[in-house]
Parts: C-alpha cells; structure tokens; sequence
C-alpha cells in the first residue's frame, strides 16, 4: 500500500495501463503540453508521445466520436472531457453512438472506450461549470458509469474501465483531486456493477457515490464519536449498473436511509436509490427515505449562495437526526449540532 | 441525349453545377461497365422490392432508398479495396450490396429477422458488415463522420495501409460534427474519403436554402483538404473521381468528394415529395442513371435491349428468391432481448422485462391474509 492522491492515482493508473497495453491512449483538449487542466497526465506526452497523448482542438463532439471509431477497430482510447459540463458538447456521440454501437449491429463491433470528465461544484466556478449531470449517462442502456471516491478506487476502477469493452464514463470530481488515501501497490480491477459497505452499522444506511460518499463516511464517522451512532454507509462505486441487493440488503438490516447526492433532487440519481428501496425494502422501512440534494437553482458564484446551494455535512447529520428521530431512536449523548 | 433540362434546372438555382460530361463512350472496357449496368440494375430492382415489402407492411420504420444514386454507389465502392473500412448513413442498402454483403441478409436485416446481417437489430438504418467492412449505416444525421474519422485515426496508429471511405448527404455539410471532424482529419493527416452525396434535397428543404456555400466540396478549402466535384449519374466519372481520393487518403491525406446526384423518390419510402414540380419530375426520369446508361450501352454497341432485357430478368428472379428467403427467416426470440446488453459481462446488469419486479416476486399484501 502506498499514501497517495487521487489525482496521483489517476496518473499513475493512465500510465502503468499505457506501459501494459499500447492500445491504450489519450485523448482530449490540453491533456499534452499543457498537463491537463487538472494535472492528471502531467508528464505523459514527454514520456509517451504525441501518438499516444493527443492534445485536441476544442471539439468534443468531433474528437469523442473519433475515439468510439478508434475503438470500433480495437484501439482503447482514454478520452478526456475537461469537465462533465462540456460533455454535453459530445452528448450525441456518447448517447447515440458509444452507446448503441455493440447492440444496434446485433455485437459485431464493440466499444471499449473510457471517457474521464469531473463534476463538482464550490469552486465558484458558476452555473455552467458546476454541475453534476453524471445521471444523463447513467440513464443509458449500453454505457457503464463509475463514480470512484477514493484514490484505491479511482486506481482499480480506472483498471476495470480500460480493460472493459464497453464503453465507460468515468466520474472523477474536482473536490476530491487532492484527498488521500491508502492505494494497493497490485494491479487488480475493481468489479464494475458493485457498491461498496465502506462503514459497517445498524442504526441507519448512508448511501452516496463521488464526492458525497466520501463525506458521508466523514459524518458517519463523526456521528459514531459524538452520538455514539452505529451507521452504516455505502459507496456505489458504479452508478450504471447500479447494485441494487447491496443497498436493499443494508436498509433490511438497517430500517433506515438517507441518500446523499450532489446532483440535483428531482429525478436525480438519489431517486432511483430511494425507489430501490422501496422495491426492496418497503415492509423493513421504520421511516421514509430521506435525501439530501443540491437546491434545484442554477449554480450561482457568490459564495454564499453557492455555499447554500451545495449539500453540507451538517444538512446530512440534520437528516440523519431528523430519521432517526422519527423512529424514535435514542441518541447515547447529545449530538453536537442538536 | 443531352442534360439540358437538368441543367437548367440546377441553373435556376443560385449557383451553376461545374458538370464533367458523360462519358461512356469506353474509357474503360466494355467489361467495366457491363458490370456496373448489372450492379446498378440490381440495386434499383432491390430497392423497388423493398419499397414493396414495405407497403406490404413486410418492413416497419423508416425506409430511405437508393434510387437514381446507383451510379454514385457502384462508382465510389469500385474504387475501395476489401481491406478498406465504410461508414455510411442511412440510405444505405446499396452500398451494403456494391461492399458485397449478401443482399439476402440485408433483406432479412429490413424484414427484422434473425439472418439480418445485424441480427435484426438495426433495421434499414443500421446495416453493418464486419467481413465486409462495412462499419454502419447510422441514423442520425452526421454521427458516423466523427466515427469514420476515429477509424482512419486508429489506421494511421498502426501504420496500415487501408483507408476509410465516409459517405454523407447534403445536409450533413451543415452539421458541427462535419466540420470538427473535417478539422481533426487535416490536422492529424488522416486516410479518410469524405463523400457527400449532394441530391439536391434534405428532405424537402434544398442545398441552396440550408447551405450558405452550396458548392459544398469548397468546405475543405477551410480545412486544407484536397476537393472536387463529380457528376454522379455517370459511374465512370464516379469511379475515376473516387480512385483518385482513395489514392490521396492512401498516401496520409483526407480528401472531400461531391457527388452530384438525384433521389428519384420522396426523402423515405412514405414521402410523396409534393414539394417537386412536374418540370422536376420529369426531369428525374429523363436523367435516371439506370435507363441512361442501358441506353448508352445499346447505342454504343456495348450490349443490345435483348441481352438487357434477359439480364433484367435474371435480376428480377434473384430479387425474388432474395425476398423469399427474408420471409422464410425467423424472427428473433424474445429470450434473446438482452442478449446485448455489454460485451463484458458485468454485476447487476439489468435484464428485468417491462412488468417484472425489480425484485423476485411482486409482494402480497399483508392486510388481507
């Protein structure tokens, strides 16, 4: 194990699957001389050449679409989508395309194609740079959405998602760059179509993916030490396929959830979570779901209002508190934010 | 024959067609365009047994057709060898029969069923051959022109020496994936054929009233790529035209052909284009590449009407037992459904039909028992 970055891990995973496979390349705008908006492919051009980090023209939907005819002839090109928000540019392509390649031609021709894009907002970086639209994608039959939270699993997701024949959108987020985390030194891939039981409990289930399960294992940690609450959490990890018994099996256990989401409320990844539940679940239920979501606005850039606009750790405790007490769950001591 | 009324009526359009004149007096053997008559023959009578098994309710959804495009067909896939990739729209069954793919599947391909050469997957729109490299006729207008480009991109990283041909309409000139790709192409100095077929129309809307410069093949002037323009009724011009591109792209440069043409019919099977005028109809029927060609091959010595007629024949025989076998497949199982769902298999795939439970049986009701 070794302590890294996510954004470290990401580098490294794009470069020891480059040294492993030449098939694998880079694709997407400023990703060679300039390093990458976010540095993920710092040094790569120098290292692998221009053949294989390919910096674009500002064309997304030109050069998104040329990785899915690179793929269809067995290449496995690592696309680059400077933000989540830019790859409605390239929606067509991904959607009408990526996506319906292998079915539509009855499986004669498949995809493997892994397109990288962060979402994220409170960078204060306005209403078209903030969004976390990763649902559109998630939608789709054909493509495959992972959504890693830590630096262990951006390495061993990013490994999954170039060695599948399927396409991949891959969700990194702009907060979690610089978290760190332990990361295995082996090179075993992650299982796409799994979530994850990060924090084991039975007072309630905390179920987010990105950015959100990181701090939802945060609060859970913080509620144990403070309320002496027992909370289990969940990572999905993969958000198409989304991994239904995991969250199901939980809230039998648990008879409770709150879902945490960074996405919009209205019919937004929290929705599905929570009809899954009610699938599954419905008779264990002691209380409705609840979920926890960014206020339906346009990102603003004022700070305060961005701030109010993004779910914080405080407004999960708040549900967290507000579920458990609707049960009539007693609390050991009185949490810090009552 | 003389092409004034088409002319003219291109003329009363804002711009003037730079037209190469007909050419068959042989440039090449008689052989050649025998072949061509035969190839051309057999696409129009295939599309005119489509447009009936669509009538007959044989074939659904939509249904664009070949028809007066026959030269510009067998004259561009003439110049492409069998390692070379096409990609396609979705007026494409008769590219699929000149890239050789047995015409027998595309028919079962548009009767939707299990020997369709995509399975019955795709249907008139999505036709797709791997063994004859032909990688799809895609449904939405300008989506396989980034796709074609990839290939011609994933070619170049291997230093092979196929090149890809991509073929367009009109309106697709107009589309931002056109110019993206066109730019990528020229930058990367990729071995694509960029083909449109300009056939005067959209759907209804023309050439002069959806483009800015309806001289389409001057776009790769902003690109640095090399152009011209053909007459697309004549199959020889079409194939020189073509041989030519593919030799540029072979030797690493994209190039951008317009193939002027016609489209004798409505926009699909279902359009009775009443936006054409009597004048206009008529002008299609005097320039039909088909007849003009069989009596080009008459006056020429090359063949006569009983040896055209017999040939005829044969087509129509062939056509026949092509539909029938379409008939006879069998329509996919419904067991069958997800059967495409990933090409690597993975967790919790949904494979839920559409009145099943997410979850094992539907739950009882606890009031009543």
């Amino acid at each position: 194990m070794t302590l890294m970055s996510y954004r470290q891990a990401l580098h490294d995973t794009l470069r020891s699957e480059m040294l492993r496979d030449e098939n694998v390349f880079l694709m997407g705008e400023e990703i060679g001389v300039f390093e990458g908006s976010y540095k993920i492919t710092a040094g790569l051009l120098e290292e692998f050449g221009e053949k294989r980090v390919r910096d674009t023209p500002i064309a997304e939907e030109g050069f998104t679409g040329a990785a899915i005819g690179a793929a269809m002839l067995g290449l496995r090109p690592v696309v680059e989508i400077m933000t989540i928000n830019f790859s409605l540019l390239a929606l067509d392509q991904i959607v009408n395309h990526a996506a319906k390649i292998y079915g539509m031609f009855g499986g004669q021709a498949r995809v493997p194609l892994v397109i990288r894009t962060p979402g994220g907002g409170g960078q204060q970086l306005g209403a078209t740079h903030s969004q976390n639209i990763e649902l559109y994608y998630a939608f789709v039959p054909g493509l495959k959405v992972v959504a890693p939270s830590t630096p262990a699993d951006a390495k061993a997701l990013l490994i999954a998602a170039i060695r599948d024949d399927d396409p991949v959108l891959f969700l990194e987020n702009l907060a979690l760059y610089n978290t760190k985390g332990e990361v295995p030194d082996h090179d075993t891939p992650a299982m796409i179509g799994k979530a994850a039981v990060t924090r084991e409990g039975h007072n309630l289930t905390l179920i987010g993916y990105s950015r959100m399960a990181h701090v939802a294992k945060k609060v859970a940690d913080q509620l144990a030490d403070h309320d002496g609450l027992d909370i289990e959490v969940i990572d999905l990890r993969s958000l198409r396929p989304l991994d239904r018994q995991t969250i199901v099996e939980s809230v039998k256990k648990t008879h409770a959830a709150v879902i945490v989401e960074d996405d919009w409320l209205t019919y937004g990844i929290g929705a599905e979570v929570a009809a899954t539940i009610s699938d599954g679940a419905f008779d264990y239920l002691d209380a409705p779901v609840r979920r926890v979501a960014m206020a339906e606005v346009p990102m603003p850039y004022s700070k305060t209002l961005e701030t109010a606009a993004l779910p914080s750790e405080n407004d999960i405790i708040q549900a967290v508190y507000q579920t458990l007490d609707a049960i009539g769950h007693r609390r050991s001591k009185a949490g810090p934010h009552d | 024959m003389t092409d004034e009324t088409r002319i003219a009526r291109k003329k009363s359009k804002r711009t003037t067609i730079a037209r190469i004149p007909m050419n068959l007096n042989p440039s090449g053997p008689a052989e050649r365009l025998l072949d061509f008559y035969r190839e051309m023959l057999f696409i129009r009578r295939f599309e005119e047994r489509a447009a009936r098994g669509y009538t007959q309710a044989l074939i659904g959804g939509y249904c664009h057709l070949n028809l007066g495009e026959e030269a510009a067909v067998v004259g561009l896939i003439s110049a492409l060898q069998p390692a070379d990739y096409l990609f396609t729209n979705y007026r494409e069954h008769g590219y699929a029969i000149a890239r050789g793919t047995d015409p027998k599947r595309i028919m079962a391909e548009l009767y939707g069923r299990v020997d369709g050469v995509s399975k019955g997957w795709g249907g008139s729109m999505h036709m797709f051959d791997l063994t004859h490299r032909l990688l799809g006729g895609y449904g939405i207008v300008g989506g396989q022109v980034p796709l074609a480009t990839g290939a011609a991109l994933a070619i170049d990283y291997r230093d092979g020496e196929e090149v890809v041909m991509c073929t367009m309409g009109d309106g697709t000139t107009n589309i931002g994936a056109f110019h993206e790709s066109l730019n990528i192409a020229g930058l990367w100095d990729l071995p694509i054929v960029y083909v449109i077929i300009n056939n005067g129309l959209g759907m209804g809307t023309t050439v002069e009233k959806s483009s800015a410069e309806p001289e389409l093949y001057k776009r790769g002037a902003a690109y640095r790529i090399e152009s011209a323009r053909v007459d697309g009724l004549d199959p020889i011009a079409v194939a020189d035209a073509a041989q030519h591109a593919v030799e540029v792209a072979r030797a690493r440069r994209p190039y951008l052909l317009e193939v002027v043409s016609e489209r004798l019919r409505g926009h699909s099977v279902v359009d009775p284009a009443k936006y054409r005028s009597a004048d206009e109809v008529a002008s299609l029927k005097e320039h039909d590449p088909v007849h003009t060609l069989a009596t080009r091959l008459v006056a020429d010595g090359i063949s006569d009407d009983a040896t055209l007629a017999g040939m005829d024949q044969e087509v129509m025989a062939n056509i026949e037992e092509i539909a029938a076998f379409a008939d006879a497949s069998a329509l996919p199982d419904e067991s069958t459904l997800f059967d495409y769902n990933y090409a690597t298999p993975v967790p919790n795939d949904s494979r839920r039909l559409p009145g099943e439970p997410l979850f094992g049986a539907a739950p009882t009701s606890g009031v009543n028992q």
